[in-house]
């Protein structure tokens, strides 16, 4: 493994050097059929779950093929998705905000050929490399963050968890039977790179251990002001300690004003909270981005805890799996699942998704708490 | 014959959904193949050790990778983050493993030359593993040396004319949805100010000046399909203030059945004849619509653009052509603070190259405030809520707008400035007891 240079020069690193060029430009990349009518789309049809046709002023077509994808990709996938874009496609395709791959083409008879190929290609362990689906009333696919495989402060896996439910629900990722789309996310921490706080359902990695002290490091390896600065909830004071005999500046914490956000350990690696037991998995519920008919709203948590089920998570998938086909037979036309939790009232929700309520489930986190008790004498028993 | 034995992993081969297992496994037997004859830049069992040290936290229930570590380039202050293993002498191919972001195009379309380049680059000088993409919107290779990030980023800006994405208290990534491009939807052209802005700002895009991160998302209509309403800083909301357009026929088709409403989005059910009442006219929010006999009329001065209508009638009616945007600020995932929603600072505004009006009176005001006042990790949305609406009014020199609130306030306690209130607040005691004994 010779190290080959690219030409970059570390003595001058300045040399040659270019910067602050920014991405490609969209327009390099259009497909001949989307840079022609850009801006000038009259309408779309779904032809069936994962195909769509847009129709343009010009009369012209672009037939859309939408299939799932996880969002973790090697480059032997990539290549494989170029090839079947050079096939079918012309060399174009793009990817959606939900991590599906989009082949176009401009003619309805393209369309057969490319769905029986896509069929066909399964990985070696059997699960299909290019499912079609991801459209309308259906269960999309699921945005989720790094996990086990890269992030330094998970409590959840996140391809892991995904992979289980999306198996669980992969017949409505190809269907249009619910009552309105249903979208899936997952975090796996409350830092939420996946910003899952407004999703159908959401799945959220959490730790409820209070961060470990590693006091013969910490005074090392932090800046003890930015980790107790860091604490949303002002439970975390320097503290001298002694260890081996050596006295040494650390931080205290106060464990029941600890409230399991890791923030700490982002700004002080001498505070991990990571814990097999402590570790798992909260559902929220019934949030979504969309303004239609009603506004953008959070998703609630609707359970406080699923412990980590390596390696396929199977009450957390269960869980989801009845809190969907509970919505799907129960809900109108076009109601999200958060708008169908409001109209039958929260206490039906649990009821009929045979959920537990319990005072986890109450806010008692700062003043918005106060607005979501009932301040009302109707109430359905 | 895999490095490391992968039981538990192994159960993620099954069932129908693509599986990553499956994916890193046959990269990993590419990769020990190499028929390519690659001289790989990374250890070449690099994808082994990744299935390795992941076996391993399943097994344990936590993560093996070590807290942050600073790497980068030259000059820049985000687009890579170090990445270490806490095991490396079990997994040492994957002992360093820094991800490196780099800048999507907007829309995310993309020419299978462009990808292959990149795949082969990082084949060559990296794990070869992605992700397709960040939630941010980055295309993200996960895991390379250190070494090698100098040597990525020369060949990415000289060979492919690509540069990286935004981390940490940098302004992030931009996205958009895929807007005119395919969506008859789109009130405006979101690759082309996400392209636009993404420029303008490559300085704040490359180099940590902020309090914190900061986002930019763009959605074509309030359908809001990148979401930019709950997780960015600055959400731009396509919309528009004239008519909707309406074609009557096509109103009638949908009534006649001979087309199927919301595009077909609602096939695998059968939900019974398509209701016009039942479905469009009692579902408005703001019940501004009405048949007046077998004509649709839409009360538009009432209407609050919420797309249910047109969603549900893509053929007969249609988004209005006096377009901008709807400018939401503040909205950020739970940490610290909790959760916050974008809130609409600006009701609308134009949103045409080059974008001047947009720059200069919204987000450089925004900006210098926050970067002013705002603290060490505290989010704009944040500081709106500490300093108030009315801050943020005042930075932006707009008029208040009973639209910028869901409601007024509910409180009396009006912090009145001195210069609201005739005579000031300087008052002379002595002429007061005049009138007042002690």
């Amino acid at each position: 493994m010779a190290f080959i240079s690219s030409g970059y020069n570390p003595a001058k690193p300045m040399e040659n050097r270019i910067t602050d060029i920014g991405p490609r430009k969209y327009d390099q990349f259009y497909p001949p059929v989307i840079a022609k009518n850009k801006g000038k789309w009259l309408y779309h049809e779904y032809l069936q779950p994962g195909v769509l046709v847009h129709v343009a002023e010009s009369g012209d077509e672009v037939y859309t093929v939408r299939c799932g994808g996880a969002r973790l990709m090697s480059t032997s996938h990539i290549l494989e998705i170029c090839d079947i874009a050079d096939k079918y496609c012309g060399g174009h395709l793009r990817f959606t905000t939900r991590n599906n791959i989009e082949f176009m083409v401009d003619d309805k008879s393209k369309v057969q050929p490319l769905l029986d190929d896509l069929a066909g290609r399964k990985f070696d362990g059997g699960s299909f490399k290019f499912p079609v689906g991801g459209t309308g009333a259906g269960v999309s696919n699921i945005v989720h963050t790094q996990g086990w495989i890269h992030c330094h402060t998970p409590a959840t896996d996140a391809s892991g968890p995904v992979k289980s439910v999306m198996d669980e629900v992969f017949a409505d990722f190809q269907s249009h039977r619910m009552p309105a789309h249903v979208r899936v996310s997952l975090a796996c921490c409350l830092n939420m790179c996946g910003a899952v706080h407004c999703s159908d359902i959401a799945i959220l990695g959490y730790h409820r251990k209070p961060p470990m002290l590693d006091h013969e490091y910490l005074d090392k390896m932090c800046e003890i002001p930015l980790a107790i600065a860091a604490c949303p909830t002002a439970a975390i004071k320097p503290a001298k300690v002694e260890v081996n005999g050596a006295k040494l500046n650390s931080v205290a914490v106060n464990n029941e004003r600890c409230m399991f956000c890791g923030n700490c350990y982002t700004m002080c690696p001498s505070m991990p909270l990571a814990d097999t037991e402590g570790d798992g998995i909260v559902i929220m519920a019934g949030g979504k981005v969309s303004n239609r008919i009603s506004a953008p709203k959070f998703s609630k948590v609707v359970v406080a805890f699923i412990p980590n089920e390596a390696p396929r998570w199977p009450k957390t998938a269960a869980t989801i799996k009845n809190m969907i086909e509970t919505y799907a037979s129960d809900a109108r036309k076009y109601e999200r699942l958060g708008d169908w939790a409001e109209r039958i009232g929260w206490e039906r929700f649990f009821e009929k998704c045979k959920l537990d309520f319990t005072h986890h489930l109450i806010d008692d986190f700062r003043d918005p708490a106060y607005y979501t008790w009932r301040q009302t004498s109707q109430f359905k028993f | 014959m895999a490095k490391h034995e992968t039981p538990m992993l192994d159960q993620l081969e099954s069932g129908p959904w693509p599986s990553f297992v499956s994916d890193l496994k046959q990269q990993a037997a590419k990769r020990a193949k190499n028929v390519e004859g690659i001289e790989f830049q990374v250890p070449q069992d690099a994808v082994d050790d990744l299935l390795g040290v992941l076996e391993l936290s399943y097994k344990h229930g936590r993560t093996h990778w070590k807290h942050g570590g600073i790497v980068g380039v030259f000059g820049y202050g985000g687009g890579v983050i170090g990445r270490y293993c806490d095991q490396p002498k079990l997994f040492p191919g994957v002992a360093h493993f820094h991800t490196m972001r780099i800048n999507q195009p907007a829309g995310k379309f993309y020419k299978t030359e462009y990808l292959r380049e990149i795949c082969k680059l990082w084949d060559f000088r990296g794990s070869g593993i992605t992700n397709m993409h960040g939630s941010t919107g980055d295309i993200i290779f996960l895991g390379t040396t250190t070494p090698q990030l100098e040597e990525i980023f020369f060949e990415l800006t000289h060979n492919m004319d690509q540069d990286l994405g935004g981390s940490g208290s940098n302004l992030r990534t931009p996205a958009d949805c895929v807007g005119q491009a395919r969506c008859e939807y789109a009130c405006y052209d979101t690759q082309d100010i996400c392209y636009d802005l993404t420029q303008e700002y490559q300085d704040e895009l490359h180099r940590p000046a902020f309090p914190y991160k900061f986002k930019f998302k763009f959605d074509g209509c309030p359908n809001c399909c990148v979401a930019s309403i709950a997780r960015s800083d600055l959400s731009f909301i396509g919309t528009w203030k004239d008519d909707i357009k309406i074609d009557q026929s096509a109103v009638q088709a949908y009534i006649g059945g001979e087309l199927p409403p919301n595009a077909g989005a609602h096939s695998g059910r059968d939900w019974g004849k398509f209701d016009i009442q039942k479905e469009v006219i009692d579902l408005c929010p703001t019940e501004c619509m009405a048949m007046d006999g077998k004509t649709l009329k839409i009360d538009n001065r009432e209407c609050t653009r919420c797309m249910h209508c047109i969603n549900v009638m893509p053929r007969a009616l249609r988004i209005g052509d006096e377009r901008g945007v709807s400018i939401l600020a503040g909205a950020k995932a739970p940490i610290l603070d909790g959760a916050q929603m974008g809130t609409l600072i600006i009701p609308f505004i134009e949103a045409e190259a080059p974008y001047t009006k947009i720059k200069e009176e919204v987000i450089e005001p925004l900006w210098d405030w926050w970067m002013e006042e705002g603290k060490n990790r505290e989010r704009m949305g944040e500081l709106m809520k500490r300093q108030g609406l009315q801050r943020v009014i005042e930075v932006l020199g707009v008029e208040p707008d009973p639209r910028m609130v869901q409601e007024p306030r509910s409180n009396p306690y009006i912090f009145w400035k001195e210069d609201e209130v005739e005579g000031g607040w300087e008052r002379d005691v002595n002429e007061f007891r005049k009138h007042h004994l002690r």
